[in-house]
Parts: C-alpha cells; sequence; structure tokens
C-alpha cells in the first residue's frame, strides 16, 4: 500500500509501540501533524517550547525505562532540542528526536527556517540521521530506537525533509535490524569477572561506587544481592541514587563535591574500589591525583570509552551489568572465603559507620527562617519516600540529593551530566506522564524554574498533575555559593531583585498556587500543595545564605572537605 | 607518539565529518587523512596520522570503535605495513636549475607530468622519508607548489 512519508511516519510510531510524542508544530512538519490529526494510537502533547519538549521524553525515558520520543519543525524548532539532546547524552538517556527539514532541493541553500541540524547534533548524540526518501523512514525509525536503547543507551536524532515526507511509498517494516558497525557487547568475560572477585575477595577495605548505569541496566536488584551477600559499603553518585537502597545500612550515601563524608573517606581510604556503571566524572574524583590512592579498581561497563578515561583501572570488565553482576553473584556462591572475607571486612565497616555518626549530612536549624534541607526532609516525611522526585540544578538538586532517601531506581530524575537548569519541570510532566499513578515532585530553585516555567501550560492544558516545590532563595543560589567563598562575596549578578510572584504565576496559567513563609507553616503548605489536584507550585521562601556542605572546593582532593 | 590508524567505515555521506569532528571535538590532531571506496563499494577506508601518549591513542581508538558507521579500526603503528603517500610539486625550471631538477627526478624515481616554460610539475610516491628528502632537496632550486596526499596504508602478507 502507498502512503505519503508523513503517514508511514506515524504508522511506523505506532507499530513499534510508541504511546507518547512530545512535540511543537511546524511547517516543515505539517504533513505529520495532519496524519496525527485524527490518529487514535500515537498521543501527542503539545509543549511550549522544543527544550521542554526534549526533557518531556528524557524524564518520560528515565521514570519508565521506556524510549522517550520527540518531534519537532526545521530550523528553530530543531535549534531548540539541542540543550535537551546533550542533557540527554552526557546522562544517556534513550530518546529518539524527530526533527523536520526543508525539502531536500532547498538544503544548504539558506532556506527559510534551515538548520543543519544533523551537523548540529553530531556531537551530543550517539547518532544521527537525515532520511533521503520515504521508504527508508520505517528502516530507520526502527534502527533510531534500536540504537537509542541498546548498548550505553542515548539520544538518536532524525532529520526528515518536507519533500520526503510529501512523497509517496510503500510502508514495509524490516522484522529486524541489522547495523553492521553496531554489536553492544552484553557479556562480561567470564575470566575477568573472576579476576574481579579474586581482588575484591582479597581486600580489606572494599567499596562499591554504583552510577547511572545501574539504573539504566536494570541491575539494581543484581547490585543489592551482590552487596548485601559480601556486605560491602556502597556510595552512589548523583546518578546512581536509587541504585541501592539509601535507608540500608550498608549505603554510605552519595560521594564527590557534595556527598558525606564517610563516602569520600571510604573512597580515600579504600584498597579495592568495584566501579559499577560509574564514569568517574570530575565532581565525584576530586583532584584526580589524589583519588583513591591506596585502591586498585576494578570498573564494569557497558561503554569502553569509559574504561581508563580518567582514572587507571586493573581490571576492566566491559559488558552489562546485569550480567556481569550475576556472573559475580554466582561466583560468589561458589567460594569458600566469602565468610571470611565479610568477617575481614567488618571492622572496615565499623569505621565507615564511625565517620558516618561523627560527621553527618546536618545543618543549622535556624528560628526565624525556613531551611531548604528542612523543606526537603519534610518532602520525604510526607511522601514516606514515594514520590518520584526531579530537580533543577544547583543547591536545590543537591538539598535534594542530600536529604531525600531514595529506595527505588528510576524515583530520583536530574540532570546529573550536563547539570541544565530547566530540566525539573519539563522532565516532572513527562516522568507523570509515564507514571500517571504516581506523585512526582520537582524540588526546584526560583532562577531554574524561569527557564522552562512555560511548561506549566503543558502540564495544565493536559492536566498532568506535577507538584513543583520551589525553594526560593531569591539568588542563583549555588553560583552564589561559590562567589561567598571564593570571590570573596563578590555577588556579581546572582542576587534577583525581581523575582516573579509564583503563586501568582502558578494561577495566571491555571494551576495552583501554595506558600510558606514561616518554618512552621512549611508541613501543612506541603501537604495542602500535595494532595490539590493538577499541576501546583508550592513556593517556599528558604534562608537565601544556607550553602551547600559537606562541600570538596574544585581541584581539591576528596578528603578535604568543608563541612557544616 | 605518531600513530597510523586505518578504519573501515560505511561509504555514506556525512561519516568523514563524523570521524573528522570526534578528533576535533576532544582537542585530538590529525597530521594527514585519506580516505576513499574499498573493493567494496558500500565500505570506504581511511587512513589518519596523529599522534598523542597511549593513554589518548586508546581513547581514540574506542572512540572511533564507538561510532556507528564504523566497522573495524586497526592502529597500524608497530605492525608491519606498507605505507605510501603521493606528493605534486611544481619547481622552477630555468635554463639554471633544469639539469639538477631532472638528476633528482631520476635519483627519486619521480615523473614529470607537466611541464611549462618555467616549472615542471613532478609526481613522485614513497614513504613519508622520501617524500620529505626530495622536497628538502628541491626546495633550493624553487618550489612554487606542492600538494601532499598524506599517508595511505596497508598491512603486509596474506
Amino acid at each position: 500500500m502507498q502512503m505519503t512519508g508523513a503517514e508511514i511516519f506515524v504508522r511506523t510510531l505506532a507499530d513499534l509501540g510508541v504511546e507518547t510524542v512530545f512535540g511543537y508544530p511546524g511547517g516543515a512538519v505539517l504533513h505529520i501533524y495532519d496524519a496525527l490529526f485524527q490518529h487514535t494510537k500515537v498521543r501527542h502533547m503539545l509543549c511550549r517550547h522544543e527544550q521542554g519538549a526534549v526533557h518531556m521524553a528524557d524524564g518520560y525515558a528515565r521514570a519508565s525505562g521506556k524510549t522517550g520520543v520527540c518531534l519537532v519543525t526545521s530550523g528553530p524548532g530543531a535549534t531548540n532540542t539541542v540543550t535537551g539532546i546533550a542533557t540527554a547524552y552526557m546522562d544517556s538517556i534513550p530518546i529518539v528526536v524527530f526533527s523536520g527539514q526543508v525539502p531536500t532541493l532547498l538544503i544548504g541553500n539558506d532556506a527559510f527556517q534551515e538548520a543543519d541540524i544533523v551537523g548540529i547534533s553530531r556531537p551530543c548524540t550517539k547518532h544521527n540521521y537525515l532520511v533521503k526518501e520515504a521508504k527508508d523512514l520505517p528502516r530507520v525509525i526502527k534502527e533510531a530506537f534500536y540504537i537509542a536503547s541498546t548498548g550505553r543507551p542515548g539520544p538518536v536524532l532524525v532529520d526528515m525533509p518536507k519533500d520526503v515526507l510529501v512523497s509517496s511509498a510503500r510502508y514495509v517494516l524490516p522484522d529486524k535490524v541489522d547495523v553492521r558497525g553496531y554489536k553492544p557487547n552484553y557479556e562480561g568475560h567470564p575470566k575477568q569477572v573472576e579476576s574481579a572477585m579474586r581482588m575484591l575477595l582479597s581486600s580489606e577495605r572494599p567499596v562499591v561506587y554504583a552510577g547511572g548505569g545501574v539504573i539504566l541496566s536494570n541491575a539494581s536488584a543484581e547490585l543489592s544481592e551482590l552487596t548485601r551477600a559480601l556486605s560491602l559499603p556502597i556510595t552512589t553518585t548523583l546518578m546512581g541514587m536509587g541504585a541501592f537502597p539509601g535507608s540500608d545500612p550498608l549505603c554510605l550515601g552519595m560521594l564527590g563535591m557534595h556527598g558525606t563524608y564517610q563516602a569520600n573517606m571510604a573512597i580515600s581510604n579504600a584498597d579495592v574500589i568495584l566501579a559499577v556503571g560509574a564514569r568517574f566524572d570530575d565532581r565525584v574524583t576530586g583532584k584526580i591525583d589524589e583519588f583513591a590512592p591506596h585502591a586498585k579498581i576494578v570498573h564494569i561497563d557497558i561503554d569502553p570509552t569509559s574504561i581508563q578515561k580518567n582514572v587507571r583501572v586493573d581490571v576492566p570488565i566491559v559488558g552489562d551489568l546485569k550480567d556481569v553482576l550475576r556472573k559475580m553473584i554466582k561466583s560468589a556462591k561458589g567460594r569458600k572465603d566469602v565468610a571470611a572475607f565479610r568477617e575481614k571486612t567488618s571492622e572496615w565497616r565499623e569505621q565507615l559507620a564511625d565517620w558516618a555518626k561523627t560527621h553527618p549530612l546536618s545543618y543549622k536549624p535556624a528560628k526565624d527562617k525556613i531551611k531548604p534541607q528542612y523543606v526537603v526532609e519534610q518532602i520525604y516525611r510526607i511522601t514516606k519516600g514515594n514520590a518520584i522526585i526531579t530537580t533543577e540544578v544547583g543547591q536545590n538538586q543537591m538539598w535534594a540529593a542530600q536529604f531525600y532517601t531514595y529506595d527505588k531506581p528510576r524515583t530520583f530524575l536530574t540532570s546529573g551530566g550536563l547539570g541544565t537548569m530547566g530540566y525539573g519541570l519539563p522532565a516532572a510532566i513527562g516522568a507523570q506522564v509515564a507514571m500517571p499513578g504516581r506523585l512526582v515532585i520537582d524540588i526546584a530553585g526560583d532562577a531554574s524554574i524561569q527557564m522552562n516555567i512555560q511548561e506549566l501550560a503543558t502540564a495544565v492544558q493536559f492536566g498532568v498533575p506535577v507538584k513543583v516545590v520551589i525553594l526560593n532563595n531569591r539568588v542563583l543560589g549555588m553560583v552564589r555559593q561559590w562567589q561567598e567563598l571564593f570571590f570573596q562575596g563578590k555577588y556579581s549578578e546572582t542576587i534577583q531583585p525581581k523575582i516573579p510572584d509564583f503563586v501568582l504565576l502558578a494561577e495566571a496559567y491555571g494551576a495552583k498556587g501554595f506558600r510558606a513563609t514561616k518554618t512552621e507553616e512549611v508541613a501543612s503548605v506541603l501537604k495542602k500543595g500535595f494532595a490539590a489536584e493538577g499541576p501546583v507550585i508550592i513556593d517556599v521562601e528558604v534562608d537565601p545564605e544556607e550553602m551547600v556542605y559537606p562541600m570538596v572546593p574544585a581541584g581539591a582532593p576528596l578528603t578535604k572537605m568543608l563541612l557544616v | 607518539m605518531r600513530h597510523t590508524i586505518s578504519i573501515l567505515v560505511e561509504n555514506e555521506f556525512g561519516v568523514l565529518s563524523r570521524v573528522a569532528g570526534l578528533f576535533s571535538g576532544r582537542g585530538f590532531n590529525i597530521e594527514s587523512l585519506c580516505v576513499a571506496e574499498t573493493e567494496d563499494p558500500q565500505v570506504s577506508r581511511m587512513t589518519i596520522v596523529t599522534s598523542g601518549n597511549d593513554q589518548i591513542v586508546e581513547q581514540i581508538l574506542k572512540q572511533l570503535n564507538k561510532l556507528i558507521p564504523v566497522l573495524k579500526v586497526v592502529d597500524f603503528t608497530g605492525t608491519d605495513t606498507v605505507d605510501r603517500e603521493l606528493v605534486l610539486v611544481k619547481v622552477k625550471a630555468d635554463n639554471d636549475t633544469k639539469p639538477e631538477v631532472l638528476r633528482l627526478i631520476d635519483i627519486f624515481r619521480a615523473k614529470i607530468v607537466d611541464v611549462a616554460p618555467r616549472a615542471y610539475t613532478i609526481e613522485m610516491t614513497g614513504g613519508e622519508g622520501k617524500v620529505n628528502a626530495f622536497l628538502q632537496m628541491l626546495r633550493p632550486l624553487g618550489i612554487k607548489d606542492i600538494v601532499r596526499t598524506g599517508k595511505v596504508a596497508i598491512s603486509r602478507g596474506m
């Protein structure tokens, strides 16, 4: 049967099981929107900015484990997606972005609304395509989903010229995907796994360092099983929050720049580090030459480029974490030295518990000011840890990581790698669309929230009941913190004397707004806000001088922490 | 250290910029790059000469392997290979210099491919060292223009 490229596009999405597309129409994709008009299987959600659309697809993917989908027009529509694509790329999130393109004959002519998005997005996509014929659409789209979601996941962009969408072809969806140059290696080498086990069991001060890869490969259960079987203390990265239950006594919390004292001391004193699905980001390692000076490193990652990139690795294992961890569990079960190992390392765990006791995460309460950490603690208490939390970027993000406990994967969604302000609200909407029954809360700052506040209109239009809690300190908090510590308190352009009335703003968009100005009110206002129907903004006026501690200054070793 | 890297890629548009972009995006320098179709018209081979310490080169090789249209990456450094470069050079050829130019062409087994009243255009192939030596000998005679292809390499044997 002959169909237009636009019809083929929609049909392919439907046949691949895509339920929701976040997007924004325009000239180059008009035919697709026409084909979508009365389509019942694929639901389109109109965003208010293409960046919002990509973050929604990203939040949808992080919360559900499915691939997020986004559709935009050519030129500015496409370029507006770049920040969202780069965000997904840095955090290895599977999304597919479809962009319209000017007709083939006009490409390269500086046509109206033309941008070379394939060229622009090349360094921040896992792969991208320019489709030249309508008949190629089903194959390319199927490949795009396959590439986005397998191996180390990541964003894929498919650029579709208008004439391709208008021209006709027969619809044939290939059964299989075969990309010659793309064969991810899922199976960890058994010999390497054995060396890793030997190295681990010979250690006296082992630490597991778990990153977002654990969540991406759905290997949390395996990680917990191995960690508990060997009584291994474990620290997670920002991206790894929830990969291992934060409330488990073996969990040391987050490591790195704003990590816990015990986690950073554990890494700095460890003799063997088992790195799983983590990539030794500079926010984690601090001064690289002094990172884990006594440790041998076992590194498991599906992406060989992550291994040996920043630190020297003693036992590299390339493979899917689920597979490798299963092999390690199996090996642990067959070994006689496990009990002795647990015995031998008990002193180490006592030492860690001692560090936790002497230097817990804390803050100084104040009578007349609301402490942002207190607000996050209250969110945890009220939701009993059952919410999906998204964050913006900055102090709000760090407090959300530190003072809320994440016991399950896919409950903490944050822009870890790129640090994208404006991520939290659209990501929350995407997560809520994927998980309609859950409570989804964006922990925001007053500056970040203004970067994509327009998506409140999307939430209202589609009745997506996300709750935004603004830790409103009227400053660009994290930048101000650096100015305070490293620029003699010269607050260059970080104080916002004029910020909108967020309660009125919420109402202007048709959402509900609440405000808390005193510590005593916080819990009740949060409860009221969370219970209210539809999208809600809760504006909490917090202490503008509060800082995020502990803090390892940039370029310092992890042991040189500034404490509360 | 210098490395000669041979890459088999899908012969499709944009693949060159993917490979080159990978180098530039990470601040790695490309000293030369050659690319053309292989015996299979769907596959092209690139020969890239780059330099860096072991860690940088390991990263380059891994990153190249990660590109989807890349089928195979081989670092030829330290392996038994044949490599050649082609140079076209235009030299001043007046009555004083002509005999010397002709003598050098003979010694280096080069070839004149174009003659003009006051210049010869010469073609020469060889290893990088030979090309350099030839150019060094011609330089005092008056080189007007040089174009070099950069290195192509293939493994020996089989």
